[in-house]
């Protein structure tokens, strides 16, 4: 374990380096080049805040403000969209890179890290804008802004957890990656992210406890919604599943990283 | 420093007879293996000296890529293990980590530190990858508009940027043009000479022998023959005749070389010499000296074509010239057993002074390839004395008409 952290920290300027090309990459050959790291996210919260609230008029319940309805859209649409990019990418990065991991000695798990840091670095530029938007329209939470950090940390291990389980898994069995990809899309529209909790029957209220996402959800919706801090005690399941998927995934890995090069 | 240990190295991969049997043998409690082992390696001992150059030759599909792949780390080996002591620097396949969107410059940091450089290192030798790779502005501009040769050079001169203690070099460098090309064995050359230890893949034999110590010969995943260079390279040459009852035999001559004779015998050479213009055997020949090449064969069997041909090799066993009946259009038909042949070729010895062998070869079509009868290496040796020409060097005999003027 120690080995491999040493590995990485001597890797450390490959993976900033990556990060920073993966950047670059999207902008390059473009006349506006950076501005539209910043444009594209910004139509984003556009549509969410301005339409919804002003053109579609949605109210959500309970909430007497204009922009409730975007801000709770938001704040599960940005940060779920973190967790897909986090374990979308990972599930298929030893497959796009195999012809690097086949000819190339280098620590394999500057490949996620990478994913990570970019991932978060999008997610950062996002997430900057919309705080922006909620201090301009008076909406900012004031201090249970705060408790976002640990939701964050809680969050950004799951994803890696997951996404690594995935990642070598897909290399053996290539149906994992398609099978996630739909069960991404369900897990998306069975946690109250687009539609509050309160409109779902009791009987199904009760299944969410099972979703470990829904949990981190209605966290952020806490927080940036009605301004309170999050319920803690409904987040050690998916504390207790986030490090139990690192654990898996690290033993996964380390079992098989041989093995996986002979694959691809 | 600069030592390789292979011990015992053996490398399977593990097939399943359906996809699900690998689902089944992980989830099975068990823990039963539903897979069957394809060795394509087996037992492999060697040890690299610092200093020393290794070529490593076989036929496609003999396993040289991954020993190689095992060697650099990139693969777990199933039994066995490798050493390394020193810095490696790998050259299987050049370029990797480029993109074509970023410009030279930045792919040299990117690629560099995935090669294990820091930054500071890579700017320390920019100036020195530039000046080698020799691609003058293009180092500013985006890779794609490179042409690939250029793409190759600078993947080159990053790799070998810094001398390592062991270099592994796998076939693939034909690297750009001819002038880089000989630039980049010059560099090989130059760390050799330096202490680097070379472990090269090649089927070049040019390669194999101009610049190795020593050569190992791997077929159906095993060490078929380890040694000198020359041996080992005629050994492959006999091997490459794919008949499946042919023997190789391999024995010590009176001058401490090895002698390879392959074949079906099907045919067997009887005798080999070389004739002056008055038909008496000669063994020291002057350079430019009429001498005929008269071999003598027997037909063990019945034949139905017979190509007979030589080749002259020099004393590092480089081929200096060769050729068959089969391409002069006078091979031979339909001889009976007990058939004795006899064959002469006449020529001007127009080659330079020095020791040269010359090996003999009976098949059916215009390569050994295919139906090798007898391959004979070393069937016999002469040499060549300059005794009236002018002073010269080299293998070849080219007499010029000089005119100087001023």
């Amino acid at each position: 374990m120690n080995a491999m952290v040493r590995a990485l920290w001597n890797y450390r300027g490959f993976i900033v380096g990556s990060v920073k090309r993966e950047f670059q990459l999207k902008y390059r050959n473009s006349m506006l080049g950076a501005t539209w790291t910043v444009l594209n996210p910004l139509a984003m919260i556009i549509v969410y805040t301005v339409i919804f609230s002003q053109i579609m008029r949605a109210k959500l319940p309970g909430v007497d403000s204009n922009f409730a309805y975007g801000i709770y859209l938001c704040a599960g649409v940005l940060t779920w969209g973190l967790f897909a990019e986090i374990t979308g990418r990972a599930q298929n990065v030893f497959l796009e890179n195999a012809n690097m991991l086949k000819k190339l000695s280098f620590p394999r798990l500057c490949l996620p890290v990478t994913i990570v840091a970019s991932a978060l670095l999008n997610f950062s530029i996002i997430f900057g804008l919309f705080t922006a938007f909620l201090i301009i329209s008076g909406n900012f939470p004031g201090l249970p802004f705060i408790g976002l950090i640990p939701l964050l940390v809680i969050h950004v291990i799951f994803a890696i957890g997951l996404g690594i389980v995935l990642g070598v898994l897909n290399v053996f069995f290539r149906d994992v990656g398609q099978l996630f990809g739909v069960i991404l899309q369900f897990w998306f529209w069975l946690t109250p992210i687009v539609y509050p909790i309160s409109i779902l029957p009791e009987g199904v209220r009760r299944l969410m406890a099972f979703n470990p996402m829904a949990s981190l959800m209605n966290g952020y919706q806490t927080v940036l919604v009605w301004g309170k801090w999050p319920d803690w005690l409904s987040l050690w399941p998916i504390s207790l599943l986030a490090i139990l998927l690192c654990v898996w995934g690290m033993r996964l890995f380390r079992k098989h990283a041989g093995e996986m090069v002979d694959e691809l | 420093m600069g030592t390789i240990t292979v011990t015992k190295l053996g490398k399977a991969y593990k097939q399943y007879p359906t996809r699900w049997s690998r689902l089944l043998e992980w989830v099975d409690p068990r823990s039963r293996s539903h897979h069957s082992l394809k060795w394509v390696l087996q037992d492999l001992n060697f040890i690299v000296q610092p200093g020393e150059a290794v070529g490593i030759i076989g036929v496609n599909g003999a396993g040289k890529s991954t020993l190689l792949k095992m060697i650099t780390g990139t693969t777990q080996p199933t039994m066995g293990s490798v050493h390394i002591t020193g810095r490696v620097a790998a050259l299987l396949e050049l370029g990797m980590g480029f993109h074509p969107d970023f410009t030279g410059r930045q792919n040299v940091l990117m690629a560099g530190q995935l090669l294990g450089y820091t930054v500071e290192e890579l700017s320390r030798l920019m100036p020195e990858i530039e000046a080698f790779a020799d691609i003058g502005d293009y180092i500013d501009q985006p890779v794609r508009v490179y042409s690939s040769g250029m793409q190759m050079r600078l993947a080159f001169s990053v790799a070998t940027a810094h001398r390592p203690d062991v270099l592994i070099v796998d076939e693939a460098l034909s690297v750009g043009d001819t002038h880089f090309q000989h630039k980049s064995f010059a560099r090989i050359r130059e760390f050799r000479k330096q202490g680097t230890t070379l472990l090269l893949v090649s089927h070049d034999k040019q390669a194999i022998q101009s610049i190795c110590d020593r050569a190992i010969l791997l077929n159906g995943g095993r060490i078929a023959m380890e040694g000198d260079p020359e041996a080992v390279m005629d050994y492959y040459n006999a091997l490459l005749a794919d008949d499946q009852n042919q023997t190789i035999q391999q024995a010590p001559t009176v001058d401490g070389k090895v002698q390879t004779v392959s074949g079906t015998g099907d045919v067997s050479l009887t005798g080999a010499t070389i004739m002056d213009a008055k038909g008496q055997h000669i063994e020291v020949l002057a350079v430019g000296q009429a001498v005929t090449l008269r071999i003598n064969a027997l037909c063990v069997n019945e034949i139905e074509d017979l190509v007979v041909g030589y080749m002259i090799k020099d004393r590092l066993g480089q081929a200096v010239f060769g050729t068959n009946t089969h391409h002069h259009k006078q091979s031979l038909h339909n001889l009976s057993r007990g058939d004795s042949v006899v064959c002469e070729f006449s020529f001007e010895a127009n080659i330079g002074p020095g020791t040269y062998s010359v090996a003999i070869a009976f098949h059916a079509h215009d390569t050994h390839v295919s139906k090798n009868y007898e391959w004979r290496d070393r069937a016999l040796v002469f040499n060549v004395i300059n005794m009236s020409e002018v002073e010269f060097i080299g293998v070849a005999w080219l007499p010029p008409k000089i005119r100087c003027s001023k």
